[in-house]
């Protein structure tokens, strides 16, 4: 159920900006999703079928996905680091005082469209 | 024929985003505080919002947003103890959404009115993945856990854990029957999320909830000032 909400957004979102830029079809749609985010590749894929099918401009449009591995600043030594998913405290000092920089990313980073130019 | 690249480089709950920051402009011109309550099914939402009202309601009017599948039960519950409470049926879906927040927040300022709300509790739907993605406007997400759900949920479930603002432990007084690892449970918070204050709490015997309770009003106290 959640790879089907961001599906439809993003299916939304594309059909949009490609009407708005004058695509007669969407060939591909590259999105940026963080480790963090918790979303399944296999769900997401199985939703982008589904609902690209329903849509004319989206119809056979492929799907590409860029994870982003999460990383975070201390802000007492101000210690940028790499983590996993559990692990959010600063290595160097310990501090529990860090900020997310990446890693819960859920946006579209761009589509491939074909126009009919004269 | 031709092929370009759009770059768009947009978040993909756009919509959402969008009407989750004219929620929180609306929550603050009406200097209301709002929680989002998350939590798997059973866990204890509702009595905890209940316990905390029962504490608080001397000092903060409450009311209550209810998102379930379906039925109107905990809508019910809440208005029989005296608080004002909006129910939506998601029909399947399985989070709240902005555009439904909006709809209940609507019908509490055409009821009781906006200005009549201090604190606004948002009981999501049971669920430990997809409420994460949505947000709703709120002040806080809290989530609660349950002894009987096991020590292990914040490994199983990281995302949620590490989106709260509050993490509740609820059932405690049961504690004993279970075999719930507190030691294991912490450490593993530690790193998750190092910085959201843990209580430990009984909502229907009460254990705890003076404490938690406390830094709640401080919370809203803060945000008000």
């Amino acid at each position: 159920m959640h790879e089907l909400g961001i599906v439809s957004g993003v299916v939304e979102v594309c059909a949009k900006s490609a009407r708005e830029a004058g695509a007669s079809r969407v060939l591909s749609v590259r999105l940026r999703i963080g480790d963090m985010a918790e979303v399944m590749d296999e769900s997401l894929r199985f939703a982008w079928e589904a609902l690209t099918e329903e849509e004319p401009l989206m119809r056979g449009a492929t799907l590409e996905v860029e994870d982003v591995h999460p990383a975070s600043i201390c802000l007492d030594c101000a210690e940028e680091f790499e983590h996993d998913r559990f692990h959010l405290r600063c290595p160097v000092c310990g501090s529990a005082d860090t900020v997310l920089l990446r890693g819960r990313e859920l946006e579209i980073a761009s589509i491939d469209i074909e126009t009919e130019d004269d | 024929m031709a092929e370009k690249t759009v770059s768009l480089n947009e978040p993909i709950l756009s919509r959402n985003e969008r009407l989750a920051a004219e929620l929180r402009q609306r929550f603050a011109e009406h200097k209301v505080y709002v929680i989002n309550v998350l939590s798997s099914p059973g866990s204890g939402k509702t009595s905890t919002i209940l316990a905390t009202n029962e504490r608080l309601r001397d000092r903060y009017r409450a009311a209550v947003i209810e998102g379930d599948i379906a039925s109107d039960v905990d809508a019910v519950t809440m208005k029989e103890a005296g608080i004002p409470a909006v129910q939506i049926n998601t029909g399947g879906l399985c989070h709240l959404e902005g555009n439904m927040i909006k709809q209940a927040v609507d019908a509490l300022d055409q009821g009781v009115g906006l200005d009549a709300i201090d604190v606004i509790f948002i009981e999501n739907v049971g669920n430990l993945v997809c409420p994460v993605d949505f947000d709703l406007g709120e002040n806080l997400s809290i989530m609660i856990l349950s002894v009987p759900e096991g020590d292990d949920k914040p490994v199983k479930y990281p995302g949620i854990f590490q989106h709260a603002g509050a993490v509740l432990l609820n059932k405690v007084d049961v504690a004993p029957a279970f075999d719930f690892d507190l030691d294991a449970y912490n450490a593993v918070l530690n790193e998750l999320n190092p910085r959201a204050p843990r209580f430990s709490v009984s909502a229907t015997r009460g254990q705890g909830m003076d404490e938690w309770c406390a830094w709640l009003s401080e919370q809203i106290e803060a945000a008000r000032a």
